[in-house]
């Protein structure tokens, strides 16, 4: 297969992937704004960091106001990673490797792009942004539903899982690089209801909010929040979970192909690091450098897989 | 579709038929799911200097145009002949020039031609084959009189409609595919990579790998080149991808560089070779044009053939079929005055409200005068860039098309179309009984280009 094409469908689902991060980023700032009265700047500016594109809000808008930001995230063009952004350089990345893929996928991806680009052509209602944003993640859902049943299990499924994971892992990464002080031991007050909001809001941003309550009996601990997040591989967003699915994609690859390269060796010490540390080591560690460590290997990582498989 | 006694033509017989038997909303209803089917598929193009329109959708007409097997033929044989002679053009003008010095066609109109590459002279491509995929643009005005309108022997568009097009009709109504015998033309893909196998260089060892070469997802066919790509079942490659590595034409593949042997190309000339041809070109393959020469590449169509498009060739094609095949041209030409000379300029001047003026170089329905609709101020302005420059213009009369109907709100209405054929040419020249037939949506417009609001229909051929 084209390196061209293999570079295209890892973006493709990272595109995907981060258009429904986007969203879920919305859903958890929109959600802290409903449940606190005093001014909700921090809580905005907390998602805008999550997806990193804080500075690029900051050229465009004097103010950080609830529907400015919900705005830009959404739909604004300037912005990289707002939802109508991801769709079409997801959909743009998918016309190209189109000969990749079924055309199950294809239909569901352009069905995707021209009904979101319908329903964000202007600025959504406060009243019907909850429609919006599943509306976001029932269209990114057909997508994966059509990939998964229909793609044959071959180099084109491994290379479009392993643009899904890496993106994945970031995206998680990053809701934690912003939010890793309020699950410091030492700064929390436990029970508070500040604290107890702004937990929530972290699980809710990788929409496990429900099933931390099934894992963890219900209790909000931060250790326990961190290790859902982090190295609990039964969490389809934590960082354990997506390594094990991109070492096991890579490992197809490497039997396929008869070779291996740098990437997977970065994959497969990551992982074992994901598996060998208990989240107090983690803490003890430091939850900040675990962290931003975490984040340079991931983008090594996709470098590496870059340059093995000849993506440019 | 119809007789002067307002009957319905022989073909159009059991069709009609079926259409008098239709619930007419139903049949609207079916039109816009057509629409919706085309808009799902993504099967669109792009019309350049739109701002805002990136992508649009052909208009897709449901009412076949149906073409007896016995006409078909008559057709195709002309067909044949013409696409057999522009092979032997090529030959002949890249290497001899027999039929210039024959005084049969002026040597400055070869020369002198932008289309004409002087870095394709004595280079003769594998199998003799210059133009691999050719569409002959045709009307119809009556009963077996068909005028060929233009050659397309460089890189002819449209294909992925004509299969699309089946496609959705056989979809929509499977039981008039029970009720008349069409011919099928859902094999063209795999006759395409065939035909172009077979044409693989001396230098290729082991089975040809073939490519489709697209500039990419912003070009107003990228669509097709994507289609065809698919099903035939090999690489959509970009310049990006390829690289000169030993002689060879390589691509870039997540394992390491592999070797490609046939290279369906969809750009055009200027864009093929950096080196060779336009040096800013980002989309070319530098080298290439060596690594063609040395015989280790086969390009399809090969570069140069797009002499064939000039409108001021296709005035001497009688000639042409005449000086090659040695008998006479079976398809007419539509009469062509040549601006460049002084006699027809005079008279083109003088009757531009009944013809139809062209730029020897257009294409897309751009840059044309349609003198009987015409405003007299566009006549006006148009005779002043007719004067300025007297050579790049060509002038026809405007034909009396026949028509074929389509459906509108009302009902049906009668409008005019062209078709495209499409032909592929190896050790065998291999029609598809079809092809592309184009309408003008607007009533008595005979301007049919998808670029300037025309639609599709799907074509049959009857068996007889």
């Amino acid at each position: 297969m084209l390196g061209r094409t293999a570079n295209g469908l890892n973006w493709m689902f990272r595109y995907i992937e981060r258009a429904e991060n986007s969203a879920r980023l919305i859903d958890a700032g929109l959600r802290m704004s409903l449940t606190r009265s005093e001014a909700t700047e921090d809580d905005w500016d907390g998602v805008l960091q999550s997806s990193g594109v804080r500075d690029i809000y900051d050229d465009l808008y004097e103010n950080l106001t609830t529907a400015d930001a919900i705005d830009f995230l959404l739909r604004d063009k300037s912005n990289p990673s707002s939802v109508m952004s991801c769709i079409d350089s997801g959909r743009n990345n998918a016309r190209m490797v189109r000969t990749a893929l079924t055309r199950e996928t294809w239909e569901a991806t352009n069905e995707c792009w021209l009904d979101l680009k319908t329903m964000l052509a202007r600025r959504v209602k406060p009243a019907d942004l909850p429609e919006a944003i599943d509306a976001i993640k029932r269209k990114t859902a057909l997508i994966r539903g059509a990939f998964h049943g229909t793609m044959l299990r071959n180099e084109i499924f491994n290379f479009s899982r392993i643009g899904t994971f890496i993106e994945r892992a970031d995206n998680t990464a990053r809701i934690l690089d912003v939010k890793y002080y309020v699950l410091l031991p030492a700064v929390s007050q436990v029970g508070s209801s500040i604290d107890n909001v702004q937990w929530e809001s972290i699980l809710r941003s990788v929409s496990a909010h429900r099933s931390y309550g099934w894992v963890y009996e219900a209790e909000y601990k931060p250790s326990n929040i961190a290790d859902f997040l982090i190295l609990n591989g039964r969490m389809p967003r934590s960082l354990a979970y997506c390594y094990e699915k991109i070492v096991s994609n890579l490992g197809y690859l490497a039997r396929e192909y008869g070779e291996t390269h740098a990437a997977h060796a970065t994959a497969e010490e990551t992982l074992s690091s994901l598996r060998s540390h208990s989240i107090k080591d983690v803490m003890d560690q430091g939850l900040h450098e675990y962290i931003e460590n975490f984040i340079s290997h991931n983008n090594r990582l996709g470098q590496e897989i870059s340059d093995g498989y000849r993506f440019n | 579709m119809m007789n002067a006694d307002n009957s319905p033509r022989q073909p159009y017989t059991t069709y009609n038929d079926w259409y008098a038997s239709q619930d007419k909303a139903r049949l609207i209803a079916k039109s816009k799911e057509a629409e919706n089917i085309f808009r799902k598929t993504g099967i669109t193009f792009a019309v350049y200097g739109h701002a805002d329109s990136a992508e649009k959708l052909i208009p897709f007409d449901l009412i076949p145009r149906i073409i007896s097997g016995r006409e078909w033929r008559k057709l195709a044989q002309g067909i044949e002949q013409r696409v057999i002679a522009l092979n032997a053009f090529l030959d002949d003008i890249y290497h001899k020039q027999e039929i210039i010095k024959a005084g049969r066609v002026p040597r400055e109109l070869i020369e002198r031609n932008v289309a004409f590459l002087p870095q394709m002279i004595g280079f003769r491509p594998p199998g003799g084959v210059y133009t691999h995929i050719v569409g002959t643009d045709i009307v119809r005005t009556g009963e077996d009189q068909f005028y060929v309108l233009e050659d397309n022997a460089r890189t002819p568009s449209g294909v992925s409609y004509m299969l699309e097009n089946r496609e959705t009709m056989m979809q929509m109504f499977p039981e008039l595919f029970h009720q008349n015998r069409v011919r099928p033309v859902e094999n063209y893909p795999y006759l395409l990579r065939h035909s172009l196998a077979s044409l693989a260089p001396p230098g290729c060892e082991g089975k040809p790998r073939v490519a489709v070469l697209t500039p990419g997802i912003y070009n107003s066919a990228y669509y097709e080149h994507a289609f065809l790509a698919d099903m035939m079942g090999v690489e959509l490659v970009e310049g990006s991808d390829l690289r000169v590595i030993d002689g060879k034409v390589k691509m870039r593949t997540t394992r390491g560089y592999e070797a490609i042997d046939v290279l369906y190309r969809r750009v055009d000339d200027d864009y093929l070779d950096p080196l060779t041809f336009k040096p800013e070109s980002a989309l070319g393959i530098p080298g290439i044009m060596d690594v063609y020469r040395a015989g280790n590449i086969t390009i399809a169509n090969a570069p140069g053939t797009g002499i064939c498009d000039d409108k001021a060739i296709y005035s001497y094609m009688p000639e042409i079929v005449e000086f090659y095949t040695g008998r006479k041209a079976l398809l007419e030409n539509v009469p062509t005055w040549r601006c460049s000379e002084a006699d027809s300029l005079k008279y083109v001047l003088e009757n531009l409200a009944d013809l139809v003026v062209k730029e020897v170089h257009g294409s897309g329905g751009y840059g044309m005068l349609v003198g009987p609709t015409a405003s007299k101020k566009e006549r006006v302005m148009f005779a002043e860039k007719l004067k300025a420059r007297p050579s790049n213009y060509i002038a026809q009369p405007t034909l009396s098309l026949s028509t074929v109907p389509i459906l509108v709100n009302k009902g049906i209405a009668p409008r005019h179309v062209d078709l495209r054929p499409y032909v592929l040419v190896s050790d065998k020249v291999q029609i598809i009984p079809g092809g592309l037939t184009r309408v003008a949506l607007k009533a008595g417009s005979l301007v049919v280009n998808s670029s300037q609001g025309g639609g599709t229909k799907d074509t049959w051929v009857l068996e007889d």
